[in-house]
């Protein structure tokens, strides 16, 4: 059976191949600071898989994390001189290779697609192919390999240190923002652990007026969006928000249909997932792949349509619920 | 109430405009700590928390190849082929990805998008060629504004597309959730179908802001245009 642990293996060796190409690169300042981070995060991957199965203690991790953190966060982290081909080369070879340099970009979604359908939940001598329930995150791995290979023969790139190099310099352009979903993973989880959740909760309860169904339809929408916008994730809401609310007034209480209730409850949240920073893994880290001046541009084109639709998810549930 | 400083220390540094991940750090500590775990404790939380979130991380494997497309050129032929197509307009051309997105997250697709695997490389860059098309080279505000519409609109596809997949992890936590809390048997299928209004709702409302987004350019850069064309 092939492992989702051996993935993440494969993540923290290419994160500490390219620790070690940083540690060598001159052209950055910051080198020492830069490699010490991404070597961490490599060895914090692999180590993390006896971490999930409660065999080894989770203190050291925790230390590393935190280490990365002042790493990253008092500017300890930099960037080399990004050797890459200039904007004429490139137009030269996109006229020259045509529209085969598609291929390899559409082989990563076909070939997660087939891991996602076809593959799944198949068996060899009795054994499943794909650890169950890591179809997809193992799709994505065999489709990126499969699509590298694929690339590598299509533009006759022999050596593989070329796309190591290219890869290092668009992780070493997001820097520390790379780490920050993971933290507020953890974050989350620390407020769920704290009991964030219920005093929010019983704030929420008290506001509420007894009686009126469709004011608590509000009340419970816009109290997902706005605890999901805090936490940053819809998940850690959800629970909450429904023992205060969506469970024992809406479906008990005013005898809604409990599927829409909660399945636009759900949605309601994801609205508030749309305006924060605080889920970074959606907002923060595509505006520093796309190397955005503003750090919230998509949080900014995505807030006037995350304020219409919360509106939509109100009304849905009113309508359809009662 | 006092755990909720925490949630108070993430506000204010964010407003301030403090180190992300030193906010997120010391919200930890102090949630925590306030929250009566041990320092050592704290410290295993972040450990743990570090471990069971890796799959947040797992793009980063599809950076090698896509970094070596793009040396090659595959964000000049992004561009050039939606050179080709001249009904294609950048809003018109999101709203197309917003539908393809959130119709393959509707089937349980959700890995085959994403800012890494195909915003960057791919969505983006004909955006910025559909404007360019037709506008000649942009502004930095505007090419900034198009980039984040691209991401925006791979954001809500995925979103308000993927619960309408029952074996997705939402809806999943749905049933679970109710189901061993309050003792009762809900149909993953039954809540599935239930995201089908906001989907619709989502790609009316977001579809129409990327629509926007042209006559925004229009008036944007018309005058530009006209201008360096005086200038000849």
């Amino acid at each position: 059976m092939i492992k989702s642990e051996w993935f993440y293996w494969l993540i923290g060796a290419i994160f500490l191949v390219m620790a070690v190409q940083m540690l060598r690169d001159s052209t950055n300042p910051k080198r020492y600071g830069t490699a010490a981070f991404w070597g961490l995060l490599g060895l914090g991957f692999i180590y993390a898989t006896w971490v999930v199965q409660k065999q080894a203690p989770a203190e050291p991790l925790g230390v590393a994390v935190l280490v990365m953190a002042v790493l990253g966060g008092f500017g300890l982290t930099g960037k080399g001189e990004r050797r890459t081909t200039t904007s004429e080369q490139r137009d030269e070879s996109a006229r020259k290779l045509g529209s085969k340099l598609f291929i390899p970009a559409l082989t990563i979604p076909v070939v997660a697609v087939v891991c996602a359908t076809v593959l799944k939940g198949q068996t060899i001598g009795g054994q499943v192919i794909l650890e169950k329930g890591s179809e997809t995150i193992l799709g994505l791995g065999f489709g990126a390999v499969a699509a590298l290979v694929v690339g590598m023969l299509i533009l006759r790139e022999r050596r593989v240190a070329t796309p190591i190099n290219e890869g290092r310099s668009l992780l070493e352009a997001m820097g520390w923002a790379m780490l920050l979903p993971q933290m507020l993973a953890t974050l989350g989880s620390l407020f769920s652990t704290a009991g964030v959740g219920e005093q929010v909760g019983k704030i929420t309860a008290n506001v509420l007026p007894s009686g009126q169904t469709y004011v608590a339809v509000a009340v419970y929408c816009i109290g997902m969006a706005v605890f999901t916008f805090v936490m940053g994730n819809a998940f850690a809401a959800f629970p909450v928000m429904t023992a205060a609310i969506g469970w024992p007034v809406l479906i008990q209480g005013a005898g809604g249909d409990p599927h829409v209730v909660l399945a636009v409850g759900m949605l309601a949240g994801f609205c508030g997932t749309l305006t924060t920073p605080m889920a970074a893994n959606f907002n923060i880290v595509p505006a520093t792949l796309l190397e955005l001046k503003d750090q919230y541009g998509p949080i900014k084109a995505q807030i006037p349509t995350a304020i219409p639709l919360l509106a939509c998810n109100i009304v849905i549930m009113s309508i359809f619920a009662f | 109430m006092i755990v909720l400083l925490g949630v108070a220390v993430v506000i204010l540094g964010f407003a301030l405009k403090q180190n992300p991940l030193l906010v997120v750090a010391v919200a930890g500590i102090v949630t925590g700590l306030l929250g009566g775990l041990s320092p050592q404790q704290v410290i295993a939380a972040f450990g743990d928390g570090f471990a069971s979130s890796r799959s947040v991380t797992i793009f980063v494997i599809t950076l090698p190849v896509i970094g070596l497309l793009e040396r090659y050129g595959l964000q000049q032929q992004a561009r050039n082929l939606i050179g080709k197509l001249a009904g294609l307009t950048t809003g018109r051309f999101l709203t197309l990805y917003l539908f393809i997105r959130q119709i393959t997250a509707a089937l349980g697709l959700t890995n085959i998008g994403g800012p890494a695997q195909s915003v960057r490389p791919l969505v983006a860059p004909m955006a910025e060629g559909a404007a360019e098309r037709r506008y000649g080279p942009l502004p930095e505000r505007v090419r900034e504004k198009i980039r984040s519409y691209s991401s925006s609109a791979d954001t809500v596809g995925l979103f308000f597309g993927e619960d309408i997949f029952i074996a997705i992890g939402s809806i999943l936590l749905i049933t679970g959730f109710v189901n061993t809390t309050y003792g009762t048997h809900l149909e993953p299928l039954s809540l599935a179908i239930w995201a089908i209004p906001t989907a619709i709702c989502a790609f009316v409302i977001h579809g129409y802001r990327m629509v926007s987004l042209d006559r925004w350019l229009a008036r944007e850069l018309d005058a530009a245009v006209a201008k360096r064309e005086t200038v000849k």
